[in-house]
């Protein structure tokens, strides 16, 4: 039986690598948008990474939808994930690379060639489907891969700054469209960010990451109206 | 507890070491049955390991004291020609040694450009037979090699030093001082511990030069003990010094050989303004060019008349050449890419150095010790060419992989996540990710692997009956029969052959690169 509506949720996970060490226990509601925030070196990267089934994790327990996940292959933990680079293979087409989503292989049948163009019609990239990576802007990069995580189809969506290389405007503008996306598809997104203005902008909860732990999330009005000591110091506030 | 996830199951890779592993366990069996206590060393044998170590130092030696200033040349001074001179200095290393040995023989032998130019002053002759000839085909075959690996170093200095030394007004000897030194003594004992290495299992060169107690190799004698007298019991002591001979310095040389890159030969001369006189340079550019330059000439001119004299066993031995490649270049990628695979995401660097079994086990001691495995049971003639085939690609192992590892880990950083994510794996992974990623690196490896084997005299003369030829060997027995131009005419062929395989693979492998 399912816990309430949790989608994922987090018990006394443990990281360690080397002198640092992450502690996380949390659990976050299906549907939600939360907004991971903390000091650079803190272990946000870590911490999805460790989701994600990325790195190891010395212990702890990671259930997604209900399922334990924790010693599950990234592929099947029932999470997508977007990286900060490295999101589409240069080599091949955007179409082949928003395909890989649906069937780890080239030759697709004709119902999910459909499904991949409708995706990429999704992000306003129908006639761009036979470009590759390097013909195109990092703007359209970043929706291929959107394009991809949309046939994916998973119920969690982990987003470490995939967005980070472009401009404020594209940034919010990709943001806003990953809301969209998520929205429609009814999944989850857990996001890296820096700045506190995408926080309040595209997500409902915040988990605050600092001196080795990650807090439980709790509503981003609330926390921003009245941040604790250590957010307000990494906030400048 | 969570095992860190990999984009590649290892055990491929693991099970190709495995193999090379077994290979070189089983003909350490075979040699062993045939030591007895009673097989002592002689100093025959000892003359041998003396011999071995002591050419292989003198030809790595004097390979670096010409690169070094060849390579400062060609790094500040472009001449007409500079860039096919830089690819040139590649050839040596795919060139048939066979054909090299004709080459040098065409300038330096009895009946040479040297020897007639020396009547003609009637100056007396010089022989290249002895010592001094193996060492001179050695230098011949790796000073381009070791300038190539320096100009590499030199080409990596950023062109900002050089500004800095010209705003600054340094003396040339000021500029050895800061910025030429460092970066030799970082190249150079890399190179030098490469060629020393290679030279230890010198057999080609040995056989046709050398000889004789005062120029016989580990390898020569290993060959000699087992075709003039076949005394296996000897070949055996002798395999087993080769091993521990080889495998000592290899040991040694491997913290600090270079790695083999793509891009050799980056024709880019920086500018600078603290070039002396030009004449040093030029000096030294013409002396290797011409070095490098007549053996090949004579090899191309004498060939187009020996065309007209090749008899028909060239023809048959070509095509068993050619087979033979293809299987080894297939051997070599089932072996190296698994292999390149596994070190590329494994934790523990030294796994490097099983692909060095290759270097370490001779192809000698391997068919030595094989030869004595099957010979009870079955004729090891039967065995000639697929028992040289896979040596063959034994012996570019260590090259190709050192190729493929590099990319291999660039491509596991920045896709690996990306892989997993989708759940790219087996089959499909490198169908769609590694292959085309590393087109450019499989290309240049296997058409390495494939010149190599086209151009290897090593393990097939042991196992050969005389129906059986590869094209070396072919043109070794006309050269033995005197049938210079026959062998002229071969030379041509093999050499074609080598360059041609190399270039079908290579541009296979440039071909669409993967942007």
């Amino acid at each position: 039986m399912r816990g309430g509506d949790g989608m994922l949720r987090v018990e006394e996970l443990r990281i360690t690598q080397g002198d640092f060490a992450l502690s996380a226990a949390f659990e976050v509601l299906r549907g939600r948008r939360v907004a991971v925030i903390g000091p650079s070196g803190a272990g946000k990267s870590t911490l999805l990474n460790a989701l994600g089934g990325y790195i190891d994790i010395a212990a702890g327990r990671i259930e997604v939808d209900g399922q334990d996940v924790t010693n599950a292959p990234p592929d099947r933990r029932g999470i997508a994930m977007l990286f900060q680079d490295g999101n589409l293979f240069p080599h091949l087409t955007l179409a082949q690379n928003v395909g890989l989503g649906i069937r780890p292989a080239l030759r697709l049948s004709e119902a999910e060639t459909d499904r991949v163009m409708d995706a990429l019609g999704r992000v306003g990239l129908r006639d761009f489907a036979d470009r590759k990576p390097g013909d195109v802007s990092g703007g359209q990069q970043s929706r291929a891969a959107l394009a991809r995580v949309l046939v994916q189809a998973k119920p969690l969506l982990l987003l470490d700054e995939p967005f980070a290389a472009l401009g404020p405007a594209l940034r919010a503008e990709m943001l806003d469209l990953t809301s969209e996306v998520a929205r429609d598809a009814g999944a989850t997104v857990l996001m890296i960010t820096h700045a506190p203005e995408d926080a309040e902008r595209s997500a409902d909860d915040l988990i605050f990451v600092d001196g080795g732990r990650a807090e439980a999330p709790r509503p981003v009005a609330e926390v921003m109206a009245n941040p604790p000591e250590a957010l307000r110091a990494y906030l400048g506030r | 507890m969570a095992r860190r996830a990999q984009p590649v199951s290892p055990w491929v890779g693991i099970i190709a070491a495995g193999f090379i592993v077994a290979v070189v366990i089983a003909a350490f069996v075979g040699i062993s049955q045939r030591i007895e206590s009673t097989t002592g060393l002689r100093a025959a044998e000892w003359q041998a390991v003396r011999f071995t170590v002591w050419q292989a130092f003198l030809s790595a030696l004097i390979s670096m004291l010409l690169a070094v200033p060849v390579a400062r040349a060609l790094a500040r001074r472009r001449v007409p020609g500079h860039t096919l001179l830089v690819t040139l200095l590649g050839a040596p290393f795919i060139l048939p040694v066979i054909v090299a040995v004709l080459g040098l023989l065409a300038i330096f032998g009895r009946n040479g450009w040297l020897n007639t130019g020396l009547d003609l002053l009637g100056l007396p002759d010089v022989s290249i037979y002895g010592a001094h000839g193996v060492v001179l085909a050695h230098v011949f075959f790796n000073m381009p090699l070791a300038t190539r690996l320096i100009l590499q170093g030199w080409q990596s200095v950023p062109s900002e030093q050089f500004r800095m030394v010209g705003q600054l007004g340094l003396s040339p000897r000021m500029v050895f001082r800061i910025i030429e030194w460092p970066i030799l003594r970082q190249v150079v004992p890399g190179a030098f511990a490469l060629i020393f290495v290679i030279c230890l299992t010198s057999f080609a060169v040995a056989l046709t030069l050398g000889g004789g107690p005062r120029a016989t190799t580990i390898e020569l004698a290993i060959y000699q003990a087992f075709k003039f007298d076949f005394d296996l019991g000897r070949a055996a002591v002798l395999s087993l010094l080769q091993l521990a001979v080889a495998g000592a310095a290899a040991v040694l040389a491997l913290w600090i050989l270079p790695p083999i890159a793509l891009q050799t030969g980056r024709d880019r001369v920086v500018r600078r303004w603290d070039v002396p006189s030009p004449w040093g340079d030029t000096f030294w550019i013409t002396l290797a060019a011409g070095f490098l330059l007549l053996p090949l000439l004579s090899i191309a001119l004498s060939g187009l008349v020996g065309l007209f004299y090749m008899p028909l066993s060239v023809l048959t031995a070509t095509w068993t050449t050619i087979w033979v490649a293809c299987v080894s270049t297939a051997v070599l990628l089932v072996l190296a890419l698994p292999m390149a695979a596994w070190l590329a995401q494994a934790k523990w660097g030294g796994a490097e150095a099983l692909t060095l079994l290759g270097l370490v086990a001779s192809p000698l001691m391997i068919g030595t010790g094989w030869f004595i495995l099957i010979y009870p049971y079955v004729s090891p003639t039967a065995f000639a060419l697929p028992v040289t085939a896979l040596i063959n690609a034994m012996m570019a192992l260590p090259f190709a992989v050192r190729i493929l590892l590099p990319p291999m880990r660039q491509v596991f950083t920045d896709y690996g996540r990306l892989t997993m994510g989708v759940g790219l794996r087996g089959v499909m992974l490198w169908r769609i990710v590694l292959a085309p990623r590393l087109r450019p690196q499989i290309g240049f490896a296997a058409g390495l692997t494939a010149a190599l084997s086209v151009g290897d005299l090593g393990v097939v003369a042991l196992f050969a009956d005389p129906d059986v030829a590869t094209l070396p060997l072919q043109m070794y027995r006309l050269m033995g029969a005197y049938r210079t131009e026959a062998a002229s005419g071969a030379a041509l062929v093999l050499v074609t052959l080598a360059f041609g395989m190399f270039w079908i693979c290579d541009a296979w492998g440039r071909r669409h690169v993967a942007s």
